[in-house]
């Protein structure tokens, strides 16, 4: 039985490693995003066995444990939904001649690069090897992001570039200051960098020292999770990248770099004489919720809007973990997981609108419910969904952090709900002139992939009114375990 | 351990922080690349001076990744590229060299404050490693925020990357896989920016950031 869960473990890593290689040899696109799909298909069932299975004893470099699990479950899904979703994305892109066949064949291979490099950061037993797998999907984005080659996606890649290695250099010192704390007690080599070493020792690491490197660390994988003022690159590569892209990189990779710090967080409260990490994390979260709920009035760019709203849900479940306790922590857990879903299903409409419409401006853009009703309603649900509106499964996780924070520290509730009305007014005001009104821009008939799309928001607006009792009892002892 | 071993791998970290400073006030694009060569060539001694006091041979390969591909390879290649692409030779920097200069010692004394209180109870030649690389890094990243060059820019990140290699390698006995992942990673990033500099050329006819800047002011 463990040796099963082990050979999921490799499946989840081999499995797009391997269709990379082969994708990358492919010329014929259309063969390709099926293979894609198949593969990404794999991966999950081999993330879902590992879900339901006995997990493996963790190794010097690999580790499955009841917090990564949920993350790589996540994270394989929606891989796989967007995969379905890019397959009819490249479809159009190719007939209208922005992407050439040849392109496709280094997308495609990029595509599972980057879901190896992300599943690699996440089942890391070993703080270097997480390290760098995050470095590996920075660099894979950052390609895919230049993709269309025009001004504005050469200046977002770059941006990215620039911001995202500063990030990923900040954290790489972090890493480096923690193996010096942990080397005079755990002694020197391989088990110094290991996850289930470091938290069994981290009550006898110097203080100091943990604090400096949290704090290069949370800066670091901050900027990869986008919160504010480190968020620069992030509308950018959002609006400019192809749409897949937009979907994984806010459902997907902000959450790998949360995820490490997450891991950090643990090792910090694990340690009495370190500064506590909650109020840096409340503050960076906050001050991203507020900035974002008030850029998301002023954008023109359809994509670039949507990609302030993850800078402002990253905000929040940032703002939740550093909170913590139980409560808050079973709240960020399911926000995240909500944001991802709803969010990655908000980018699969974009995607299509701003085909039909040949354009993603947002004042070139109206009347969609009439003109395309079932991408137009979509639009509308998913909108709904992610301003927090009842009964998505946003509506039950804001509440439930709301009162949480109300019971643990009410002054901080008042900035937390004020961010969350002004954003939701930003939504709703935006949406309006997007989904009704006199139809504007584009009317051709359209030729979307609606599986993936329904699919994600009936399982946002399902979560809003039942989540399974297994579920709950599994994320509440996750929140037990992050403290 | 001896007076020696301590003295010179002090010696060697201390000229890389000195270098990061003369990098600081390069305004052209050849003598920017000469310096980073040069950054690197006493990277390169600084790391094979602990894989001789540490008695890690390993550390020897990450010494021979920095000698023959960072202050080799990699400055010939970029000299090429800009030569090929005909970029202005002057580079354009953002604030003046007095201001940048103050601004970089105080950076430099931030990171002594910072790391050598903080690390009391590690090894001395750690100590100072940690020290003097996180003053690197800070250098690295003044160099990247003072010049609107791309060419600069990337040199800036070069150099903070160094810095990082210091660090890892002050930190006695840490697993090799970092050292690799870490020459391997400048390696990809490499390409990234070839390719990219090569595109930026195709699409403005200029690697000046600034005139990227533009393009968004224009769509905004």
């Amino acid at each position: 039985m463990i040796g099963a869960g082990l050979g999921s473990v490799y499946a989840v890593l081999m499995i797009p490693l391997g269709a990379a290689a082969v994708l990358a040899c492919l010329t014929a696109y259309r063969f390709a995003a099926r293979l894609n799909v198949v593969a990404t298909f794999l991966a999950l069932l081999a993330a879902v066995s590992l879900l339901f299975g006995v997990h493996p004893a963790p190794g010097p470099y690999l580790l499955i444990d009841d917090l990564n699990v949920v993350f790589i479950a996540l994270s394989t899904f929606v891989g796989f939904t967007t995969s379905i979703f890019s397959a009819s994305y490249v479809a159009h892109e190719v007939e209208t001649g922005r992407l050439t066949p040849a392109y496709l064949r280094f997308y495609h291979a990029m595509y599972q690069v980057l879901m190896f490099a992300m599943n690699l950061a996440l089942v890391a037993n070993n703080i270097g090897l997480m390290w760098v797998a995050i470095e590996i999907a920075t660099l894979t984005t950052v390609m895919m992001v230049g993709t269309y080659r025009t001004h504005e996606a050469l200046e977002a890649a770059w941006k990215y570039f620039i911001l995202g290695s500063v990030g990923i250099a900040l954290a790489l010192f972090g890493t480096i200051l923690i193996y010096v704390a942990a080397q005079p007690v755990i002694g020197e080599g391989l088990n110094s960098m290991a996850w289930t070493e470091l938290v069994g020792h981290a009550a006898a690491f110097d203080p100091a020292l943990l604090n400096v490197a949290f704090v290069f660390l949370l800066l670091g994988y901050g900027t990869k999770v986008g919160l504010a003022p480190l968020h620069a690159w992030l509308p950018d590569a959002h609006a400019e990248g192809p749409t897949p892209i937009s979907a994984v990189l806010s459902g997907l990779l902000l959450n790998v770099a949360l995820y490490a710090v997450l891991r950090f967080k643990m090792l910090m409260t694990a340690n009495a004489a370190a500064v506590a990490p909650g109020p840096l994390m409340v503050t960076l979260g906050l001050v991203s919720l507020v900035f974002a709920a008030f850029m998301l009035y002023r954008r023109r760019d359809i994509k670039r809007m949507f990609a302030y709203s993850s800078i402002e849900h990253m905000g929040i479940i940032v703002f939740a973990f550093g909170i913590g306790g139980p409560l808050a922590n079973f709240a960020g857990l399911l926000h995240m997981t909500m944001h991802s879903l709803t969010k990655s299903g908000i980018f699969f409409a974009v995607g299509h609108i701003a085909q039909v419409k040949g354009t993603q401006r947002i004042s070139e853009i109206g009347g969609l419910t009439e003109t395309h009703p079932w991408l137009g309603w979509s639009l509308v649900l998913g909108v709904v969904a992610i301003a927090g509106l009842p009964p998505s499964g946003i509506f039950m996780s804001e509440f439930l952090m709301v009162s949480s924070t109300f019971a643990r520290a009410p002054l901080l509730a008042i900035p937390l709900v004020l961010g969350l009305l002004i954003a939701f007014g930003a939504l709703l005001l935006q949406l309006n002139g997007l989904a009704f009104g006199a139809p504007r821009g584009g009317t051709a008939p359209v030729k979307a992939s609606y599986a993936p799309l329904f699919a994600h928001l009936a399982l946002v607006f399902a979560a809003g009114i039942y989540l399974p009792a297994q579920l709950v009892i599994w994320f509440e002892h996750v929140s037990r375990l992050l403290g | 351990m001896s007076h020696l071993d301590f003295d010179v791998a002090h010696l060697l970290a201390g000229s890389l922080v000195l270098v990061s400073f003369i990098l600081l006030y390069q305004d052209r694009l050849y003598a920017l690349l000469n310096v980073y060569a040069v950054h690197a060539l006493v990277l390169a001694l600084s790391v094979a001076w602990q894989a001789f006091i540490q008695h890690a041979p390993y550390l020897y390969v990450t010494a021979a990744i920095a000698l023959g591909f960072k202050a080799i390879i990699i400055p010939v290649a970029l000299r090429r590229i800009v030569e090929r692409l005909g970029i202005h030779r002057e580079i354009e920097t953002v604030v003046g060299i007095g201001s940048t200069m103050l601004a970089g010692m105080a950076l430099v004394a931030l990171s002594m404050v910072v790391m050598l209180r903080v690390t009391s109870e590690a090894a001395p030649i750690a100590r100072e490693d940690l020290a003097f690389a996180l003053a690197v890094v800070l250098l690295g990243l003044l160099v990247m925020v003072t010049r609107r060059n791309a060419v600069g820019q990337v040199v800036g990140f070069m150099s903070l990357e160094n810095g990082l290699v210091l660090a890892a390698t002050g930190a006695k006995g840490m697993p090799l896989v970092v050292e690799i992942s870490v020459a391997f990673s400048i390696l990809i990033a490499f390409i990234v920016i070839g390719i990219f500099l090569f595109r930026i050329r195709e699409r403005f006819d200029t690697v000046n950031m600034r005139a990227l800047d533009q393009f968004r002011a224009e769509r905004r």
